[in-house]
C-alpha cells in the first residue's frame, strides 16, 4: 500500500476508525471500548503509513506481519483492516454475530489478513518471535510487529518470549505495548505493578523506545527507528489514553470491557465529529 | 496361526529370550533425522530435554534448524506456532507432563484453533518412566489432546512404529500429538509392518473378544492373547491413532467378538478406552472392560514393578478378558 505521509490525513482516518469501532461495538452489544479507541492512532499509522502490506494480497510473502496479542481490542484491528481494504467497511457491523468473519476475538482462518488467532493473553509475542526466527532462517527481511497490552505483562509466557527474542537477537521483531495503565479489575499499578517497564526490557537486552501513542511523528519515527535497529529486539512502550476521543471513556477502566449504549454512542459520535472539525481546522493535536 | 500374517510382526517376538528392547523415543529421534534430511522445512524445538527426548541427533545434524527454547513449555509451542505460520514444520519436544501438560491453552488456541501444523511430542509418558515418580508420569495427556478439535493423537507401540509415525507425520503435517515412552520396550513390529495414520491394525485374529490397545503395553496384550490360545480366541488391535479413530476396523472386529477390553498406560478416564467406549456406545453397544490407571497418580518404582503394581501385565489383562466374557450377551 502507498503510505499516507500527511499527518492530517492520518488523523482523519483515525477519527473515522474510532467512529466505526464504536458503531460496531454498539451493534454487537458486547465487547471492549477503551483499548481499541486508545490504539486507534497507532493502528492507523501502522496500516496507512509504517508497514509494508497489500490488502489485495494478504499472503504476500514480503509483507510486514502485524499480530494482535491482546485479541480483545480487535475492533480497532478490524476497523483498520476494513479501511485499508481487506474487506468491506459495511462488514464491521457483523462484529460478534453468528457466522461473521469478525469473531469476538480474532480467528486467523476466518478472515484473510489476520496472522494469528488470539484472545488468551500472553502468547502473541512468542508467536511473533517464532515468525521472526523463521524469517531469520530463511534470510528474508520483513518485520514482525506484535501489539500487546500492559496488563498482559503479568503473563509468564510473555517473559519466556522476551528471553528468547533477546537470545536470538530478533531485530526483526517489534513489540508495541499499549501502556494505558488499565486492566479489567482496575489500574495496572494496583492490580500488579509493572513499572519500571523500560528498565525491565533493557535489562532483558531489548532496545526500548518510549512514545506518546497519540503523537503521529513519534509513532512513525519509532517504527522507523525500530525497523533500522540491529542486533536486539525492539520494544515500543506507547503511553496511551484508554477511550481516547470520547470524554467519558478516557482513562476510566470501567470502559475496558463494555460497549456503548445507543445514547452513549450518539454522544460519542458527536464528540468525535467535533474532533474531526478541529482536525480539519488545524486546532487538534496529533 | 492367529498372528495376522500381513502385520509382518517380528517372528520371535513371543520368545522373551530373543526380544530386542529399544525405547520408543529412539524411533522418533531417528525418524526425525531421516525426515529432516529430505525436507528442509522441518525445524526442531526443545525445552531443555534435547538428549532425553531424542532430538539430539537432529540438533547436531541441523543446528541452523534447531531452536533451544530453555525450560519454557508455553514458549515452546507458541514459538512453534509462529514458525508454522511461516511454512515450517515444527516438531516440539519435552516430557508429556510438561508439554502438553503445562501449555494446554497455548496448544488449544495457537495450534489447534489456529490450525497450524505443529507436532507436540510428549516423551516419558506413562508409568514406565519409573523412578522419577508421579510428577513425571503423564497419565492424562491423551485425554488433554484428544478433546481438541483439529488435533490428531498418535501413540506408537514400539521403536519401529515411532520411526514410521514420525515420517508419516512429517509427510502430511497437521496439528499432532505424538506420545512416546522413555523405557526400553519390546520391538515387536518390523520395517515391513504396515502403518498408516488413522488406520488401526489387527495384529492377532480371534472371534471371542477384542483387545484394543496402544503404546508399549500393547505387547502385554499380545502376550495375554497368546497365553489364552486354545481357551479364548482373542483379537488384538493396535489403535496407534487414537484420533481420528478408525471406526471401521473396530466395528468390524467387535461385530464379530461382541466383547472388548481396552489396554493403555493412561488414566482410564478420557484415554483410548474412553474413545472406544464413545464409539461403541453410539454404534454398537458392547460389554467393555478397561485396563489402565483408575483415577490415581503413579509412584516411584522400576517400570516393570509399576506395570505389575498398576495391573498392566498379561495376567491382569487376562482377568479383564474373563470378566468381559462373563458379561457377554
Amino acid at each position: 500500500m502507498t503510505p499516507i505521509q500527511d499527518h492530517k490525513a492520518l488523523a482523519l482516518k483515525a477519527n473515522q476508525i474510532r467512529k466505526d469501532i464504536l458503531i460496531s461495538l454498539n451493534k454487537a452489544g458486547s465487547g471492549h471500548s477503551g483499548g481499541p479507541l486508545g490504539m486507534a492512532d497507532i493502528f492507523t499509522c501502522l496500516y496507512f503509513n509504517a508497514l509494508k502490506h497489500d490488502p489485495a494480497k494478504p499472503n504476500w510473502e514480503d509483507r510486514d506481519r502485524i499480530l494482535l496479542s491482546n485479541g480483545h481490542i480487535c475492533p480497532v484491528l478490524y476497523a483498520s483492516m476494513a479501511h485499508a481494504g481487506y474487506f468491506p467497511v459495511e462488514e464491521l457491523t457483523t462484529l460478534r454475530q453468528l457466522g461473521s468473519r469478525l469473531q469476538g476475538h480474532p480467528h486467523r482462518t476466518a478472515l484473510p489478513g489476520l496472522e494469528t488467532t488470539s484472545g488468551p493473553l500472553g502468547s502473541g509475542l512468542s508467536q511473533g518471535a517464532g515468525m521472526a526466527l523463521a524469517a531469520k532462517m530463511d534470510g528474508v527481511n520483513h518485520h514482525i510487529v506484535v501489539c500487546g497490552s500492559d496488563g498482559e505483562q503479568q503473563e509468564g509466557n510473555v517473559w519466556e518470549a522476551v528471553l528468547l527474542a533477546a537470545k536470538y537477537k530478533l531485530d526483526n521483531l517489534i513489540y508495541i505495548i499499549d501502556r494505558n495503565f488499565i486492566q479489567i479489575d482496575g489500574n495496572t499499578e494496583d492490580i500488579m505493578p509493572l513499572e519500571p517497564i523500560k528498565d525491565k526490557y533493557e535489562a532483558f537486552n531489548w532496545h526500548v523506545i518510549e512514545i506518546d501513542g497519540h503523537n503521529y511523528s513519534q509513532i512513525i519515527d519509532a517504527v522507523t527507528e525500530a525497523k533500522n535497529y540491529k542486533r536486539k529486539p525492539i520494544l515500543i512502550n506507547a503511553i496511551t489514553v484508554p477511550g481516547k476521543g470520547v470524554s467519558y471513556m478516557e482513562d476510566d477502566y470501567t470502559w475496558h470491557g463494555k460497549p456503548p449504549s445507543d445514547e452513549e454512542l450518539a454522544t460519542a459520535l458527536e464528540e468525535l465529529e467535533a474532533v474531526r472539525t478541529q482536525i480539519e481546522e488545524g486546532t487538534y493535536e496529533y | 496361526m492367529p498372528i495376522t500374517p500381513s502385520a509382518n510382526l517380528r517372528k520371535t517376538f513371543l520368545d522373551a529370550s530373543k526380544l530386542e528392547m529399544v525405547p520408543v523415543r529412539n524411533g522418533f529421534g531417528e525418524g526425525l533425522l531421516e525426515a529432516a534430511k529430505n525436507n528442509d522445512k522441518i525445524v526442531g524445538l526443545c525445552a531443555d530435554l534435547t538428549e532425553s527426548t531424542r532430538m539430539e541427533g537432529f540438533a547436531q545434524a541441523f543446528p541452523e534448524r534447531f531452536v533451544e527454547i530453555g525450560v519454557a513449555e508455553q514458549n515452546l509451542v507458541t514459538v512453534a506456532s509462529g514458525m508454522a505460520h511461516e511454512g515450517k514444520i515444527p516438531f516440539t519436544s519435552s516430557y508429556a507432563t510438561f508439554s502438553p501438560g503445562r501449555n494446554w491453552e497455548q496448544i488449544r488456541t495457537t495450534i489447534c484453533y489456529n490450525n497450524q501444523p505443529v507436532i507436540v511430542v510428549g516423551s516419558h509418558a506413562g508409568l514406565s518412566v519409573g523412578p522419577d515418580g508421579a510428577t513425571h508420569q503423564a497419565l492424562e495427556d491423551v485425554a488433554l489432546m484428544r478433546v481438541l478439535p483439529n488435533m490428531q493423537v498418535i501413540v506408537p507401540a514400539d521403536y519401529q512404529q515411532a520411526h514410521k509415525a514420525t515420517l508419516a507425520i512429517a509427510k502430511d503435517p497437521k496439528p499432532t500429538y505424538l506420545r512416546l515412552a522413555r523405557e526400553k520396550s519390546p520391538v515387536f513390529t518390523t520395517t515391513k509392518t504396515p502403518f498408516t495414520i488413522g488406520k488401526a491394525d489387527v495384529y492377532y485374529s480371534g472371534k471371542d473378544v477384542t483387545i484394543i490397545g496402544a503404546g508399549p503395553v500393547l505387547y502385554e496384550a499380545l502376550i495375554a492373547a497368546d497365553m489364552l490360545k486354545g481357551k479364548v480366541s482373542v483379537e488384538v488391535i493396535n489403535l496407534h491413532t487414537i484420533k481420528p479413530i478408525d471406526k471401521a476396523t473396530i466395528l468390524r472386529s467387535v461385530k464379530k467378538t461382541r466383547a472388548v477390553v481396552t489396554v493403555e498406560e493412561h488414566q482410564i478416564t478420557g484415554g483410548l478406552g474412553g474413545a472406544v467406549a464413545e464409539l461403541l456406545a453410539k454404534e454398537l453397544p458392547t460389554p467393555m472392560e478397561f485396563v489402565g490407571v483408575c483415577d490415581r497418580f503413579g509412584e516411584s518404582g522400576s517400570p516393570m514393578e509399576l506395570w505389575e503394581h498398576f495391573g498392566m501385565g498379561p495376567d491382569n489383562i487376562i482377568d479383564h478378558v474373563n470378566k468381559v466374557l462373563k458379561r457377554k450377551v
